[in-house]
């Protein structure tokens, strides 16, 4: 019994994570309707970042998470005027492919300048409490936290500002909301500054987690984070919270009762029979084909 | 001195009577074959060559077959290496272990065919529910195919798990690889200008329309689906006896984004375009090699580039005259001159 609690804990922390990345895709998916898959770079990008600003600068936790953040949001935002923007009326696939040269662009441009797995120093000082047997790290603690309050701010801007409105309008119709004088460009470049700055986040407490980084971890992560999104129905904000959470639980109950080598499979394998069923995640609603 | 357009109009003409003349293919062919079986024999070209052009004959492989789905059916799938991961484990245990040693020089086209069919099998078994919905969903499904496959193979401990296998002989040569890419650009080249193809072309156009007009949509893409994870396998087969030895994270997504960027960079749906892109990207990445890491920076640089100011890549969606077949040139020709007609009659009729 303490056994599950310990993993259910180690699940929150996980799926957190992949949460907040997952966020990034379906944001830009649910405004652009393309698959942004430099996002899993971009959260490397914020974990690298992270290790510079905290061995070079040696601020603390705050003002670390702060800078990443907008150093990725900062980062995304230039990806998008320089590598998108060129292509939004170009065939959707070639935006695809652009997405994966920046992504790789990313990977071996960080390589080339760093070749050696670096270690992020902890920034906040580890202390552990035990309840009944379950111990808590305080930086288990951080990590679940901070990404329900960024969620929490996220979601309050998607449903209860202006900008937040008219992400969803661009959303749900591409070509009349641009007449009713939103300004189209800018809200893009906000989404993708916030998702991306999300991911950056996720990559700084992927880091402090799990403290060697190395200019390939965002491959798997990316794409584990993807498929949350997927799962959670993609476009949907609610959903790829939940999506992520899934992924997440899944990962850590499969390592903690089978060969920890069997996570990857059976975890995909759950989710690929979970798309059989639902093609539209969880909370995606089927769009029917016009004619 | 004659002008520079009217010699390149005089050497298109050459060409264009050249691959016109109905002996250039049987020509091209035996010389082809001729040549690569003479390199591998004695001594013309260097070792290092040799494999570059291995390399080149296996990726123009994974590139057309990889077209078929992404360029002429229209669908994006990568999850293309997980196919040749298949093929590649198959065609090595069927060499290693099962097939008697005395004969494997022999039997080495039955293991890689082998591979190939139980690649084509594992890609019917993915096909079949992937095609249920349109969009980015076999993107998705491919994707976590990548995945499992790798980590399935990794779990496996009988075939060396995350430590590879290796004790494959050195079998893929010149002329087999030569031979198995020949193969597999004639078949799906065929297969792209027949009444199936047109079929994969109307699914590409609007999937909607062509249910309409009674093509088996469903069927069709499985078919396509099936036929081009047999080649990835084929070329898996060929790969693992090239390198002798195989691990699952060769196979891992970084390889299917290259297969991707060939079939990008050469041009969707054109068979020219992704023998250009193998072609191109495999030697490039040769030539760049002093760079050291850096050519890993400037080659996803360069994919952005060509994205930006050329999306549909080198030669997307025209096709070089050499792959069309003469009825097809006919036809578009007749439907030119009709077409002339048309706006050259006064108006008002």
């Amino acid at each position: 019994m303490v056994y599950i609690f310990q993993q259910i804990l180690n699940a929150l922390q996980l799926g957190s994570i992949y949460a907040l990345i997952a966020l990034g895709y379906t944001m830009v998916y649910g405004i652009l309707t393309m698959i942004n898959f430099a996002h899993g770079d971009l959260f490397m990008v914020g974990a690298f970042f992270c290790f510079l600003i905290a061995v070079y600068l040696k601020l603390s936790f705050v003002p670390t998470l702060l800078l990443s953040m907008l150093g990725v949001a900062f980062l995304g935002v230039v990806i998008e005027r320089l590598a998108y923007k060129p292509l939004r009326t170009a065939p959707r696939v070639s935006a695809i492919i652009t997405a994966l040269g920046v992504g790789l662009f990313l990977e071996n441009f960080t390589l080339a300048l760093n070749p050696y797995p670096q270690h992020i120093p902890a920034l906040i000082a580890d202390q552990t409490w035990t309840i009944g047997n379950v111990s808590i790290s305080s930086l288990q603690i951080i990590i679940i936290a901070l990404s329900l309050l960024l969620m929490l701010v996220l979601d309050f801007i998607v449903q209860r500002t202006k900008a937040g409105m008219a992400m969803r309008a661009i959303s749900w119709d591409k070509t009349v909301v641009p007449l009713m004088g939103v300004p189209v460009n800018k809200i893009i470049s906000l989404t993708f500054a916030i998702g991306t700055g999300l991911g950056g986040a996720a990559g700084m407490m992927y880091g402090l987690a799990y403290p060697v980084i190395d200019p390939y971890m965002g491959i798997m992560v990316g794409w584990k984070a993807f498929i949350s999104a997927v799962v959670g129905g993609i476009g949907n904000i609610r959903g790829a919270m939940i999506g992520g959470f899934i992924l997440g639980s899944v990962e850590i109950m499969v390592a903690a009762f089978l060969p920890s080598t069997y996570r990857d499979f059976v975890a995909f394998t759950l989710l690929l029979i979970l798309l059989i069923f639902r093609p539209y995640g969880i909370l995606g609603k089927p769009n029917p084909q016009k004619v | 001195m004659p002008k520079l357009s009217a010699v390149y109009n005089n050497l298109l003409g050459k060409y264009q009577a050249v691959i016109a003349h109905k002996l250039f293919w049987p020509i091209f062919l035996t010389a082809g074959l001729l040549f690569s079986i003479a390199a591998s024999t004695f001594d013309i070209l260097d070792l290092y060559l040799q494999l570059i052009l291995i390399y080149v004959g296996i990726n123009i492989i994974l590139t057309v077959s990889l077209n078929l789905i992404n360029g002429y059916m229209g669908e994006f799938s990568i999850g293309h290496a997980g196919f040749m991961a298949i093929g590649a484990y198959i065609a090595s245990i069927l060499t290693v272990n099962i097939f008697p040693s005395s004969a494997i020089t022999f039997l080495f086209p039955v293991a890689v065919l082998a591979g190939g069919l139980g690649a084509a099998l594992v890609g019917l078994v993915v096909a079949v529910p992937s095609f249920k919905t349109r969009g980015d969903y076999l993107a998705i499904v491919t994707l976590a195919f990548g995945m499992i496959v790798k980590s399935g193979i990794e779990n496996i401990d009988v075939i060396g798990g995350p430590r590879g296998f290796l004790g494959m002989e050195k079998l893929t040569n010149l002329p087999w690889v030569f031979f198995w890419t020949i193969l597999s650009v004639w078949i799906i080249r065929n297969l792209v200008y027949s009444k199936f193809g047109r079929g994969v072309l109307s699914i590409r156009e609007d999937e909607i329309a062509s249910d309409l007009m009674g093509v088996n949509t469903r069927q069709v893409k499985v078919i396509a689906f099936v036929v081009s994870s047999f080649f990835a396998g084929i070329a898996g087969g060929l790969f693992a006896h090239t390198i002798q030895y195989i691990n699952p994270r060769m196979f891992d997504i970084i390889k299917s984004t290259d297969i991707l960027i060939m079939v990008y960079m050469g041009g969707i749906a054109s068979i020219a375009g992704s023998i250009l892109g193998a072609f191109i990207y495999t030697i490039l990445l040769e030539i760049l090699r002093p760079l050291g890491v850096w050519r890993m920076v400037l080659m996803p640089l360069m994919l952005v580039l060509l994205m930006i100011y050329r999306p549909r890549g080198i030669m997307g969606m025209r096709e070089a005259r050499l792959f069309i077949p003469l009825r097809d040139l006919l036809a578009s020709k007749l439907w030119r001159q009709k077409k002339k007609e048309i706006s050259d009659a006064p108006a008002g009729d």
